[in-house]
């Protein structure tokens, strides 16, 4: 792997600029010759890659509590007698 | 003791039973006003053809089929689980008047998540927050985005982000970034998924969510140096 270690940043922001279309393509963007050349890209994208992962990790589907349904069937019955009324 | 015509408890997410075998095949094509295609599930559709005929047994079957997503995206989006209580209500309460009028342009799902969404988005307005629609949530907003990565490398996220730090982090996202960003990395909506619950293009969903983790970035490593300092 060559190491970039002066960074272009017309080169950076060329690449960044079609990274959402990279990775919402779901193309291993890992092989990408800037990638494999830029330290700064490649950390930057490894960033994003961890808030993805820990967004699945960290926040599961929740539960609503039991409750809220007796509220809502309660609150269409209010709706549907006022209705009625009408 | 009850009064209501309602099951008190809702049913278990199992596929709902048919009301008896000579429907339970091919219910959903002579009643169903919508097309078939907006309902992969058959005892999903055929729930939903029933709750659309007043059917209240079959409409809480679509409520424990729905509620936990429902919910979790509107906890996510309002960060308060007595907001999102709340906000859950009134999302099955907008589905209950409305649910006659769905075609099936659209999946089911889909049409109840742009519904519960503009729930939620009436709320934050209620709220003062400056957004207002669905159009202003999926707006460029280039003034506010996050800065690219072009200067000396930082250091990066170790890859063990805390849950708190995340969960501030998400907070702090203008609603539009964080309404993507629920769907997609929390929810685990595909992109054109999204776009067909927010009637934009899939390549805005892709910039608006790239935008969001660039914030999500910027908030991590920010609070992240605040912490080493202590």
């Amino acid at each position: 792997m060559t190491e970039n270690h002066h960074h272009d940043p017309e080169t950076c922001a060329a690449f960044q600029a079609q990274l959402p279309e990279l990775i919402g393509s779901g193309q291993a963007i890992g092989d990408h010759p800037h990638i494999q050349s830029c330290a700064l890209c490649r950390a930057l994208l490894a960033d994003l890659e961890t808030i993805a992962e820990a967004a699945r990790q960290l926040f599961p589907v929740v539960e609503p509590p039991d409750a809220l349904w007796a509220q809502i069937e309660s609150a269409i019955q209010e709706e549907e007698g006022h209705a009625a009324k009408d | 003791m009850s009064h209501s015509r309602y099951p008190t408890e809702p049913p278990d997410p199992a596929p709902c039973p048919p009301a008896d075998k000579s429907t339970a095949q091919v219910p959903v094509a002579r009643t169903a006003p919508f097309t078939l295609a907006a309902i992969p599930n058959p005892a999903e559709a055929d729930a939903l053809a029933r709750a659309q005929q007043g059917d209240h047994q079959a409409f809480s079957h679509l409520y424990s089929l729905h509620k936990r997503r429902i919910y979790s995206l509107c906890l996510r989006m309002v960060g308060n689980i007595a907001e999102a209580e709340d906000l859950t209500q009134e999302a099955f309460l907008q589905l209950h008047r409305k649910i006659g009028t769905f075609r099936g342009d659209s999946a089911f799902s889909t049409w109840l998540h742009r519904l519960a969404i503009n729930v939620v988005l009436m709320h934050l307005r209620k709220k003062g927050l400056t957004l207002i629609s669905l159009d202003e949530a999926m707006e460029p907003t280039p003034d506010e985005g996050p800065g690219r990565s072009f200067g000396t490398p930082d250091a990066t996220l170790t890859g063990a982000i805390d849950r708190l730090a995340l969960e501030r982090a998400v907070e702090s996202l203008p609603a539009g970034y964080r309404l993507i960003f629920v769907l997609h990395d929390i929810e685990g909506y595909e992109h054109n998924e999204i776009a067909a619950m927010l009637d934009c293009s899939i390549g805005n969903s892709k910039s608006q969510l790239h935008k969001a983790r660039l914030k999500l970035r910027d908030s991590l490593r920010t609070s992240s140096r605040q912490e080493a300092r202590r």
